[in-house]
């Protein structure tokens, strides 16, 4: 049979293709928002964006601050992995927010209160938001509330509760937790070396230790038996039933893992005490919403998140350097935000795509067939004579 | 010159790699019931699109009335007065028949609903088609008949002179499909001009006046239905001789594999009703037992309760000798339980799986499928889904990778089939096997089962087609809400007799 364009026909090539096309327009929209509000310094501050830690003046910087992109990569890359693994096996996980927040509530807590090891603050961190998720999934397997709905309660839950506890572990005056560097050291992530190589000492383990998790989450979906049953249940989950899956445990079983990453994003995050936590937050922290834009820009793969989370926070971290004498601070935010928005139309450009792809092809194979018949009529010709 | 209602003069339809009409003429008379005849995947479906200016067809032309016309969208198929009855209907379940049959062409006064010209207009057209509703009913509530009726109603309603009728019996009892024969020839005196696409010969032989073949999207002929047999027709659709009687020897049954002891199984719908009471009986190694009956009478929660997919209220059920009662789904299927599945949408398939994964959806934990360490065996798979395609004559698009969702359903059935029969089963539970399938289909399924049997296999098999269990059971089971009211032998009795039972109207 025959196929025009295989390369285009490939479904990384046509993720990579229409994930660039949405990062191009958002960048476009961006300028364009820009372009209206001032159109002096449109041009500067979209640049100021794109190059993010580039505006640093030296070398050393410049690796500094791409280390604290990395640092901001990481939780991200998380939570986009787990809005992915869940939406590959058929749940929207929307409590990734609240699983976040309960991951970092027992990394804080346990760490402060508890002065346990960074690797246990790790662990119950992670322990706490695969409770929640595993909440969540009881409620899906056994009562069949949406995991929307449930996700969506338990993250102001996650919220309150987080504020509740931390209060333990706030500094006396103001309203953030302690830094963990000069109060609880043994809770902070381990660097072997890393902070030295970026010269920033907020660069941790948690780096290398998100993109082994990218990897492993790929090879459970894609390679291994247990993927197989948790993508079955989660795409038809009485064809589960039926040829005997436990598909209760395996719902159960994919909130766990999808709120343990979560939660890992959070624990990870403040445990290298680049950030504190702010315990009169009054909204869920917006890294669950943009991992769900990572995880659609990446292709819903795995290793595409890697590189989605990264330009985000990229994008987040640039909104720094625009320029404040034209613009108001928020600008910042709001040219972050368009993009972000842009990026989640990977989807619908693909589709596109391959609708054209189908219609070039009708066109060719009408073409060929036409050539094929001038060809028969030819031959036939020649026998007769 | 002819006077025909719709000619369609040598479409010829191509999708890559695929011609799925070519060169095909259907022309349509006035007043006659015209039957579209082809396998799955033949080119019906697509022919029909054209017609409904879904697809514009690269060759040929459309003419209505002996005018050429063209065809771009459904709106202008309507315009045109083409109505059709979709296989599975489009009707919004929570409206009203009356509210169904004016959607979209809603009588009104600046914005008011004028219902009631609409209710005379309809009351007056059942009335004249003789298609009994009640206007006033709420879809859900009615029975499929009648749903059906109202889908008629609303083409007639349109004022439409050209009827389609999409396997409009494949849903329906063998009463409700007497009398829409019966409302089709009605509807052809009156002068509307009815296409009739089915695969079931005898509904053609009947109702017809002509027929058109197509075979593999190639047009085969055109004849009167007075001047043929079923088993020309056949030839024509199939390309071969096809039996219509499985040939099978006498059974010679020997161990009991299946002993089910009055289980009793909760219905769904009913809270205090059971869908199964107190049901007793065996199945042996070497015959078929058919679970004959209308649909909805306990068969499917029986079914439910064997497999278990349901748990039971009640008894006790032994295979191979061990009370399998509260055993789990996965143990009974690794002791040698095969089920083929009613919804094959709902149980059988995982849609969005490919072929390959589907066929291997029984068996992935096996060690060929699965390594030590919990990795699929990818290349293992394929190899297994390759020979099943090929043995069992699978089609689809791309082999193995295609989506199972992307797939006609007669080869969604024929994978699910594959699949069950090749576990190699010591029981086979088939519920409805050869459903939407062609007769050339249904002669391959019917012989694998009578040669799982004839490996000293047993075969549980639930059908609702009447031939089917006559020519492929052994022994006959009825089923009567919930019961089985008797034990028929199909060498003995007769269809009719086995009807009194289905109706209830008698009991051993």
């Amino acid at each position: 049979m025959n196929k025009k364009n295989p390369l285009l026909r490939n479904n990384g090539v046509q993720t990579f293709i229409t994930s660039i096309i949405c990062i191009i327009l958002g960048l476009i929209v961006g300028f364009a928002a820009l372009w209206i509000i001032n159109a002096d310094g449109a041009g500067q501050a979209i640049l100021g964006v794109i190059k993010n830690f580039f505006n640093k003046p030296t070398s050393a910087t410049r690796l500094q601050y791409f280390g604290q992109t990395l640092v901001k990569t990481a939780p991200l890359l998380l939570c986009s992995l787990s809005v992915l693994f869940a939406y590959k096996v058929g749940l929207f996980n929307i409590g990734v927010a609240g699983q976040y927040c309960l991951g970092v509530m027992m990394a804080i807590y346990s760490g402060y209160v508890w002065k346990l090891p960074w690797w246990a603050c790790l662990l119950l961190g992670i322990i706490a938001g695969a409770a929640s998720g595993a909440l969540c999934g009881l409620l899906k397997a056994y009562f069949n509330v949406n995991v929307v709905i449930s996700g969506i309660m338990l993250n102001w839950i996650s919220l309150y509760g987080t504020n509740l506890l931390l209060q333990a572990a706030k500094e006396k005056t103001g309203k953030d937790t302690v830094r963990l560097l000069s109060k609880a050291k043994q809770a902070v992530l381990p660097s072997l070396g890393l902070d030295k190589l970026f010269g920033d000492k907020y660069v941790t383990i948690a780096i290398p230790l998100a993109i082994i998790m990218a990897v492993l989450i790929w090879i459970l979906l894609d390679k291994t038996k247990l993927g197989f049953e948790l993508k079955a249940t989660g795409n038809n989950v009485n064809a589960a039933k039926y040829c005997g899956m436990k598909e209760n445990r395996n719902i159960i079983l994919t909130m766990v893992i999808g709120g343990g990453l979560a939660a890992m994003g959070g624990a990870l995050y403040y445990l290298s005490d680049y950030t504190q936590w702010n315990v009169n937050a009054s909204s869920v922290p917006g890294m669950g919403f943009n991992g769900i834009a990572a995880a659609f820009l990446g292709g819903l793969n795995p290793l595409g998140a890697i590189f989605s989370s990264y330009f985000i926070t990229h994008i987040t971290d640039g909104g720094a350097y625009v320029d404040l004498s034209h613009y108001c601070a928020q600008i910042a935010d709001l040219i972050s935000a368009v993009i972000i928005y842009l990026c989640g139309f990977v989807l619908f450009f693909k589709t596109l795509i391959n609708n054209r792809l189908r219609k070039a092809e009708e066109r060719f194979t009408a073409k060929e067939r036409d050539a094929v018949k001038a060809a028969e009529v030819k031959s036939e010709g020649g026998n007769q004579k | 010159m002819e006077n025909y209602a719709i000619e369609m003069l040598n479409i010829t339809k191509r999708f890559p790699g695929i011609i799925a009409n070519d060169n095909i003429t259907l022309q349509l008379r006035k007043g006659e019931i015209h039957a579209l005849l082809g396998e799955n995947g033949a080119g019906k479906s697509t022919l029909m699109s054209v017609l409904f200016g879904l697809y514009q067809p690269e060759e040929g032309v459309i003419k209505k009335d002996g005018k050429v016309v063209k065809i771009n969208d459904p709106n202008d198929a309507n315009r045109l007065g083409i109505g059709m009855v979709h296989q599975h209907f489009k009707l919004v379940e929570c409206f009203s028949v009356l509210d169904n049959i004016i959607l979209g062409v809603e009588p009104n006064t600046a914005g008011f609903l004028q219902k009631k010209e609409a209710r005379e207009k309809v009351v007056a057209l059942s009335e004249k088609y003789g298609l009994q509703v009640d206007p006033d009913a709420v879809i859900e509530d009615i029975t499929v008949g009648m749903q059906q009726r109202t889908e008629i109603l609303k083409m007639l309603y349109r004022e439409n002179e050209i009827l389609i009728f999409d396997e409009p019996t494949a849903v329906l009892t063998p009463q409700e499909i007497e009398e829409l024969m019966q409302i089709m020839k009605g509807l052809a005196k009156e002068g509307k001009s009815i296409l009739f696409i089915s695969h079931k010969l005898n509904e053609i032989m009947e109702v017809a006046d002509r027929c058109t073949v197509l075979r593999k999207g190639k047009y085969i002929g055109t004849v009167e239905i007075a001047g043929t047999t079923k088993e020309e027709l056949s030839r024509m659709m199939v390309g071969r001789d096809v039996e219509f009687v499985v040939p099978k020897d006498p059974a010679k049954p020997t161990d009991v594999v299946l002993d089910v002891q009055g289980i009793t199984v909760a219905s769904k719908s009913h809270k205090h009703k059971n869908a199964v009471n107190n049901v007793s009986f065996q199945v042996r190694k070497g015959e078929i037992v058919c679970i004959a009956g209308i649909d909805g009478n306990g068969q499917t929660e029986l079914v439910y309760g064997i497999s278990g997919l349901e748990p039971l209220k009640g008894g006790r059920i032994e295979f191979l000798g061990q009370d399998i009662t509260k055993m789990p789904i996965r143990k009974r299927s690794t002791m040698g339980m095969s089920h083929i599945p009613e919804d094959r949408h709902k149980h059988g398939l995982v849609l969005d799986y490919t072929l390959e994964n589907n066929i291997v959806l029984q068996r992935y934990f096996e060690p060929e499928f699965t390594n030590a360490a919990g990795f699929l065996r990818k290349d293992n798979i394929r190899k297994y889904a390759e020979r099943l395609i090929d043995e069992y004559d699978v089609r689809s698009g791309q082999g193995p990778i295609t989506p199972a969702r992307a797939m006609s359903g007669g080869n969604q059935q024929k994978a699910i089939i594959a699949r069950e029969i090749d576990k190699d089963p010591k029981l086979l539970i088939a519920v409805q096997p050869t459903r939407g399938l062609d007769v050339g289909a249904i002669e391959f399924i019917h012989k694998q089962i009578v040669k799982h049997r004839d490996a000293g296999n047993a075969v549980l098999l639930v059908s609702l087609e009447l031939e089917e269990v006559m020519s492929l059971s052994d022994r006959i089971l009825v089923m009567y809400e919930g019961e089985i009211v008797g034990e028929l032998d199909p060498k003995k009795t007769t269809v009719e007799e086995m009807g009194l039972y289905m109706a209830g109207a008698k009991r051993q």
